[in-house]
């Protein structure tokens, strides 16, 4: 039975509403800065050590969008992913952006025309809990890359160092999922998991090639059942969880003094503090740099968290798994932090046990921010299903959301928690051309993408059989090229 | 529609269910339905079921409706058999990682092929309510596996809020084959084969002189309770049920088939079945398919595509669908959305599905068809178990929901622990007193 860290137990917590958004966005732009530079362009005199620290991304992206046509979508149903829609009405994108969106567009010179006629177009969905890449297709233990399971702190690790970028999951997950972009986060086996990666779904030679450019890093981290289950069973702490929260407290109290070491250093120069990796990933958390993703099933250790997270002065993002969010909508609109949920995974173990349907209407219904992901290399096939589920039983208990804003739950929230709204997320002019088109509305069962776009470069069309993509791994397997 | 509003009857409405007479509660007559038969059919606008001593008598356009029958108006809306779930660990199982309430598996038993799931099913499971609530009346339960390719014995059940769960114990053998039959056996997949043929051998011997056939111990291959358990799937009276994967493996299996033509075979999973699909269809052997797997999660699924019930079908494969190693102890409700996914995928161009009728039929008469139960469930059929429910529109849709159930006649309460739940937190903060006085 498959209870493990790996996908059932690891949802952490987004930031939350509307102010958390822009604190999120304000970490997505700044955040990813190389390194401390001299202070911009000010004609301030840099500090003594300003520069002399160490690279915030050593890792960069090599992401380049592909090139597209300027396409104009016409007659089309939209969903704009930030809680508008329209009937009948027009997309245009070009050179990789969304140009315009409105009821009526006039062609430019040389666009490709689409008629929509009964389709539906999005933003492309986004995932804010994925482990393709880290316990990529096929699942044997030679791939299995998810989880540094050797002590319950592991902040020194990077999920993007594990990320297969040949997983199969990845095709699977744009052209039935109409997924465009996902955080690969560690697993939930240790408190503190280590960092995630979001990046583009687009296959590329280098985990590098997929990374979204610009895009904040998260922190990993767990709450409950697998952290003590996974060093409890090693006979160390934490074995409870107080054992957790102790753990977690000293480590960031350790943090707390490498951050004002190095902010001195930065500040006023002298002899470098000794490095620390893990440090390195709290500090950018103490410093608002990268966004904390906790694994976190209770209510209860929610509440805890979130005054821990004050306690040490950083703020968490998302819970992620929050099946019993709905317990503390009020709390988590209070403290800004994001709830990303299933739509009806439930009962697979204890602290999932109170996990209801109705967890993403009610916590919209208390203005919390929420938001839909899969955990799951097959539920990500489906997040625009799962999402219609739990939409269905929301309004069965009497809370009306409309479509459009459901949508939210599937793009501008999660792209909010991850700091890259600015980017993408929704269907407004000057973003990322992120777009799917639905051959029906995409809260059917029935429907599927027909054609997928990301950063304006046509990478999915139901109709063209070369525009599958295929993994080196499939590539002369029984089955590689067919429809999946 | 909205249960919010029954709740205040809802406890009374279960009360009356466990003491009702049975005679008079387990005839029902629906009319003005959209009618799925289940058996493949298409759906019949302005039909009629009638359930009489919790038995379907009649389906179809024209039936009259007995005296004395209750008689419900379905105002149009869809009508049809409850959903059997196809592969599944319901009943037997309240949290996976709660090993005191998980009786899937018994990894230290010396007995494997004895084991009869049949006496751990548990009505009160809280998967029972909730499937019940979503259209699900009926559930292949099988035993995991641990220590030999045999799991044991599993049932069907049914999902009613009584305390008869069962249906049909010992209904079939299940084994594992492929990479977990091969760990199983010790190691591989040959290891696995030569278990499978020594059983057959030693069920041979038992079957001649049964008092003679002594357990020695751990030296036994096959216990003789686990030798007595496979007589009838020998001798062809119990289905066995086999996890199997890759083509190769498919075909081996066939192969068995052949040699010993008694096995009722039935294979389950089956992710590359669609490109052994004419042999398996040849061989008249029905699968019961995980729907929508279409990653190689392993290799013995590389081919795996969304397709593979729509071709197994195509060529004429008895298939149905089942959730093997896919949340089987809680979530056989997905199956409704699954076979929705199959229709979805006629419309995409080099992918094969099903229709809707095809569809319907994958999760309620094929699965009971497949176990030799085609005659008891699965369908609105003369005859079978009055298992019917009334749905709020396309059942396959993913904002269905089933309004009414009835299972052999008896009309199931549908509240669930997580829809309490709801209404403790529909606003989350406390008011006069804690949230543990609201109820």
């Amino acid at each position: 039975m498959s209870i493990g860290f790996r996908s059932r137990s690891l949802a952490f917590r987004v930031g939350g509403v509307i102010a958390a958004v822009s604190l999120l966005s304000a970490c997505a732009t700044d955040g990813k800065a190389e390194r401390p530079k001299s202070a911009g362009s000010s004609s301030k005199e840099p500090a003594p050590g300003m520069g002399k620290g160490y690279a915030h991304d050593p890792f960069p992206s090599t992401y380049k969008r592909y090139p597209g046509t300027p396409t104009l979508l016409t007659n089309v149903t939209v969903f704009d992913g930030e809680g508008g829609s329209m009937d009948r009405g027009s997309v245009l994108f070009a050179d990789g952006k969304i140009v315009a969106v409105g009821q009526t567009i006039a062609a430019p010179a040389g666009a490709t025309v689409i008629d929509g006629t009964g389709k539906v177009v999005t933003p492309g969905i986004i995932d804010i809990h994925s482990h393709l890449g880290d316990y990529p297709s096929p699942g044997v233990q030679a791939n299995s890359d998810g989880n540094e399971a050797t002590g319950p702190v592991t902040a020194d690790v990077w999920a993007e160092h594990s990320v297969w970028p040949q997983d199969p999951g990845f095709s699977r997950a744009l052209v039935n999922g109409g997924v465009t972009t996902l955080q690969i986060l560690p697993g939930s086996a240790n408190l503190m998991g280590g960092r995630s990666v979001v990046i583009k779904n687009v296959y590329a030679r280098t985990e590098q090639g997929m990374k979204f450019p610009g895009a904040p890093y998260g922190l990993k981290m767990a709450c409950g059942e697998n952290p003590k289950r996974v060093y409890g069973s090693k006979g160390r702490e934490p074995s409870t969880r107080m054992g957790n929260i102790a753990v977690d407290r000293q480590t960031w109290a350790k943090a707390a003094e490498y951050k004002r070491k190095w902010d001195k250093y930065e500040k006023d120069g002298g002899e470098a503090p000794t490095r620390d990796i893990a440090m390195d990933t709290l500090r950018g958390v103490l410093a608002g740099e990268i966004l904390v993703q906790n694994h976190c099933y209770r209510a209860d250790e929610m509440a805890i968290v979130l005054d821990m997270a004050k306690e040490f002065g950083y703020h968490v993002g998302a819970f992620h798994h929050a099946v019993e969010a709905y317990k503390i909508g009020d709390l988590l609109k209070a403290n800004g932090t994001c709830a990303a949920v299933w739509a009806d995974w439930w009962g697979f173990k204890m602290e999932s046990y109170d996990a209801i349907s109705e967890n993403l209407a009610l916590l919209q219904n208390a203005g919390a921010c929420a938001m839909i992901h899969s955990d799951d290399e097959n539920g990500i096939q489906r997040l625009n299903q799962e999402v219609a589920k739990a939409l269905a039983a929301g309004r069965r208990a009497g809370i009306q959301i409309s479509d459009a804003t459901a949508w939210e739950w599937l793009t501008i929230n999660p792209a909010r928690a991850l700091g890259i709204a600015d980017k993408t997320g929704s269907l407004k002019p000057g973003k990322m051309a992120d777009v799917v088109l639905w051959n029906g509305n995409p809260f059917s069962v029935y429907a599927r993408p027909e054609k997928i776009w990301i950063d304006g470069a046509m990478l999915y069309d139901a109709d063209n059989p070369k525009l599958r993509p295929v993994s080196d791994f499939e590539l002369g397997q029984p089955g590689a090229g067919d429809t999946k | 529609m909205k249960r919010l509003l029954t709740l205040g009857v809802a406890p009374m409405a279960l009360a009356l269910a466990l003491s009702a007479t049975p005679a008079a509660a387990q005839s029902v007559a629906i009319v003005n339905a959209k009618l799925v038969i289940g058996d493949g059919s298409a759906p019949i606008d302005g039909g009629t079921v009638v359930v009489r001593d919790g038995k379907v008598v009649a389906a179809g356009r024209g039936i009259a409706v007995p005296a004395n029958v209750e008689t419900v108006d379905a105002g149009g809306r869809f009508v049809t058999p409850g959903i059997v779930a196809g592969f599944t660990r319901m009943g037997i199982v309240e949290v996976d990682g709660v090993e005191q309430t998980n009786d899937a598996g018994a990894d230290k038993s010396p007995f494997h092929a004895a084991i009869d799931i049949a006496p751990a099913v548990n009505p009160k499971t809280s998967s029972i309510p909730l499937n019940r609530a979503e259209g699900i009346t009926r559930a292949v339960v099988a035993p995991d596996n641990n220590g030999s390719i045999f799991a044991g014995m599993g049932a069907v059940i049914d999902l009613g809020a009584d305390r008869n769960a069962v249906t049909k114990p010992r209904a079939f053998q299940f084994m594992e084959y492929g990479e977990t039959g091969a760990r199983a056996a010790g190691g591989s997949r040959p290891a696995a084969i030569a278990q499978f043929r020594n059983a057959l051998v030693q069920v041979r011997d038992y079957s001649r002189n049964p008092n003679g056939y002594a357990d020695v111990g751990k030296e036994a291959l096959l216990t003789r309770a686990d030798a007595e358990a496979l007589v009838p799937v020998v001798a062809g009276r119990m289905p066995l049920l086999v996890h199997v994967e890759r083509a190769s493996d498919i075909l081996v299996l066939l192969d068995l088939k052949r040699e010993f033509p008694a096995l009722k075979l039935v294979l389950v999973g089956a992710s590359e079945g669609w490109t052994v699909a004419r042999e398996i269809a040849a061989a008249g052997v029905p699968v019961i398919a995980s729907a929508l797997v279409d990653l190689p999660a392993s290799f013995e699924q590389l081919s795996s595509t969304q397709s593979n019930v729509g071709r197994m079908k195509a060529a004429g494969v008895m298939v149905g669908i089942g959730m093997i190693n896919d949340n089987e102890a809680r979530q056989a409700r997905l199956e409704k959305q699954y076979a929705g996914n199959l229709v979805a995928l006629t419309k995409i161009p080099g992918a094969t599905g099903l229709n809707w009728d095809a569809a319907f039929a994958a999760i309620t008469s094929v699965t009971a068809e497949a176990i030799g139960m085609g005659g008891e469930i699965g369908s609105l059929r003369p005859g079978r178990h009055g298992d019917v429910v009334i749905w709020s529109n396309d059942p396959l849709e993913l904002d269905a929901a089933a309004m009414t159930v009835y299972i052999d006649g008896v009309k199931q309460p549908l509240t669930t622990r997580q829809e309490l739940l709801r209404n403790r937190y529909m606003q989350p903060q406390e008011g006069a007193l804690p949230k543990a006085y609201e109820r």
